[in-house]
């Protein structure tokens, strides 16, 4: 099973198994990770699971659909690297993925 | 009063509002007893994709779920599911369990939601006639959720076109009885409802506005005909209805609690009673941004409230209100909503309806108050801002798609 770490506005650092095929907001609701609230239950309508993403992972995350690049556009402190957590999933390929929680979501 | 030593707090019903409230209350640390009470027997899940995702067999049930069980017992959630709370004892300070026993508060929050509206013809109790609120409801109409099969929807209220969308992609003949003159007829414009009405119709769907249902009729008990109030009999296998909700506010009217159409709450959530909650579907509240009182059904108001009520309850200050906002989800058309429309005096539309990539934008006295988003995120995103700033924007800026609406959004800030 893949791996994600959290990390805090703080760097606090939460490793969690994840399962395959869930989202990457799916992984952090299951385990309580804080500075993800997830409203809309994962139908890229509210933006409350913002994360920035690993420089190293960018590729293999890939690229944002145009639904949630328009609602990352008006989320507050968007960088490069933002995505909203619920439109990635965890796969083998992401095994070893650090993402960080925006200081706003906490 | 202050509620932040209290010691043991009772939460009736484990929805969204009661499933937030409970994670809410030990995020600010609430250190006492919590008791969540619910008559499902499932613990707390998600009801949007029941009518989406989830009834086309497209998301696993345990993805519904808010919290998996370990979360409540990590964090001494005492859950008593399928119980059901049969009345509040003020003068004791206790809630009695329809199955016996009884509960001691020091603060209680009510998220009892809401139920169908029951279909008020004869026929009703037809085997094969079924409403949508929950899990269960879902097991009963999934495994009739066949190709070919026969589909009656009565409602065209966001549920029902959620449920035909779902049902036609899985092959079923579905008629979508709605007895106002359009769809969607209680909640949105006329704008939107000739758009979902000819989306429904292009999918297949014989959408009938203005037909009212007259009875069901059925055979050995087992539904066969939905009959119109013309006296036209339609063929069916299965009846769906969907024609609206009521607010499960009976163990507030009981306990004394104010209630009209909704259990009656202030900013914070708080009904007459100081020790008393409520949150989500069940009430009435003041809507921030629109200086009056309404009833929510939505993820939002479930959320904000179950927040505003644990808020309360530990002396926190008051989180920050949203504007109202709710989707949609029907073929590949996403709708998203903000704001409130009803009482608008003027119509905005941006974009191209034909390519299904709109929104209308409503106004009243010249302010943006809501918009209806059609695959058109921006629009959806930046009206919110706009409808909490009380801006006004130029109608005409409004409709020029050649000026962005992050443009249109920094300009009026
Ligand atoms: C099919 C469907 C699709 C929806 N889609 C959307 C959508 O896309 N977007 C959106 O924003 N909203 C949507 N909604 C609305 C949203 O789900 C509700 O507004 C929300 O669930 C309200 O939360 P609540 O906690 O107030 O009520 P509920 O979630 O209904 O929870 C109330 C709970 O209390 C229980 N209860 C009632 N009385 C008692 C008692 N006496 N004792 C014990 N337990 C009791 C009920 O059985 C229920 O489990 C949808 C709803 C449905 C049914
Ligand atoms: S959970 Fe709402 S946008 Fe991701």
């Amino acid at each position: 099973m893949p791996t994600i770490t959290y990390i805090d506005h703080d760097g606090t650092e939460r490793p969690i198994e994840a399962k395959n095929g869930e989202t990457v907001m799916e992984t952090a609701i299951k385990n309580s990770v804080p500075g993800i609230d997830a409203d809309c239950g994962g139908a890229c309508a509210c933006a409350t699971c913002h994360v920035y993403v690993d420089e190293s992972f960018m590729d293999k995350v890939g690229q944002p659909e145009e639904m949630e690049q328009s609602m990352l556009d008006f989320a507050e402190n968007v960088q490069a690297n933002s995505r909203l957590s619920c439109q990635i999933q965890v796969s083998d390929d992401l095994d070893g993925l650090r993402v960080t929680t925006p200081e706003s979501q906490h | 009063m202050d509620l932040s030593t209290a010691k043991n707090i009772v939460v009736i019903g484990g929805g969204q509002a009661g499933a937030q409230a409970v994670q809410s209350l030990r995020q600010f640390g609430y250190e006492g007893a919590i008791t969540l009470v619910g008559d499902e027997a499932a613990l707390p899940y998600q009801r949007p994709p029941l009518s989406k995702a989830y009834m086309k067999g497209e998301l696993a049930e345990d993805r519904l779920y808010f919290k998996p069980a370990a979360w409540y017992e990590d964090n001494k959630v005492e859950t008593l599911l399928s119980q059901r709370v049969k009345k509040i004892d003020r003068a004791n300070r206790q809630v009695l369990l329809q199955h016996g026993g009884h509960l001691d508060y020091d603060a209680v929050i009510i998220a009892t939601g809401s139920r169908p509206r029951p279909l008020p013809v004869e026929g009703a109790d037809l085997e094969n006639v079924f409403e949508l609120r929950g899990l269960s409801d879902v097991e009963h109409i999934q495994p009739k959720m066949i190709s070919g099969q026969k589909l009656v929807i009565v409602g065209a209220g966001y549920i029902g076109l959620e449920a035909a969308a779902v049902a036609r992609q899985l092959g079923l003949e579905v008629t979508v009885l709605e007895m106002e003159q359009r769809a969607l007829a209680r909640v949105t414009s006329p704008v939107i409802s000739s758009f979902y009405e000819a989306l429904h119709m292009e999918h297949g769907v014989d959408v009938r506005c203005g037909a009212r249902l007259g009875s069901l009729k059925g055979k050995d008990g087992k539904l066969t005909h939905a009959v119109l109030a013309s006296g036209e009999e339609i063929e069916a296998d299965m009846v769906l209805a969907g024609i609206g909700i009521i607010p499960n506010v009976e163990l507030a009217e009981d306990a004394g609690l104010p209630c009209k159409n909704g259990i009656i709450v202030d900013e914070d959530a708080r009904t007459s009673d100081p020790r008393i909650f409520a949150a989500g579907d069940c009430t009435v509240r003041p809507l921030a941004h629109y200086a009056r009182t309404g009833r929510l059904e939505s993820v939002h108001n479930a959320i904000e409230q179950g927040k505003l009520a644990a808020a309360a309850i530990m002396g926190k200050p008051r989180p920050a209100l949203d504007c109202p906002w709710f989707w949609s989800d029907q073929y590949n058309i996403k709708l998203q909503i903000a704001g409130l429309s009803q009482g608008y005096d003027e119509i905005v539309v941006r974009g191209d309806v034909e390519a299904k990539k709109f929104a209308a934008f409503y106004k009243k006295n010249g302010r943006l108050i809501a918009v209806d988003a059609i695959n058109s995120p921006p629009e959806f995103i930046a009206s919110k801002r706009l409808i909490m700033s009380g801006a006004s924007v130029a109608s005409e800026t409004l409709a020029d798609t050649s000026i962005s609406m992050k443009e249109i959004a920094a300009a009026a800030a």
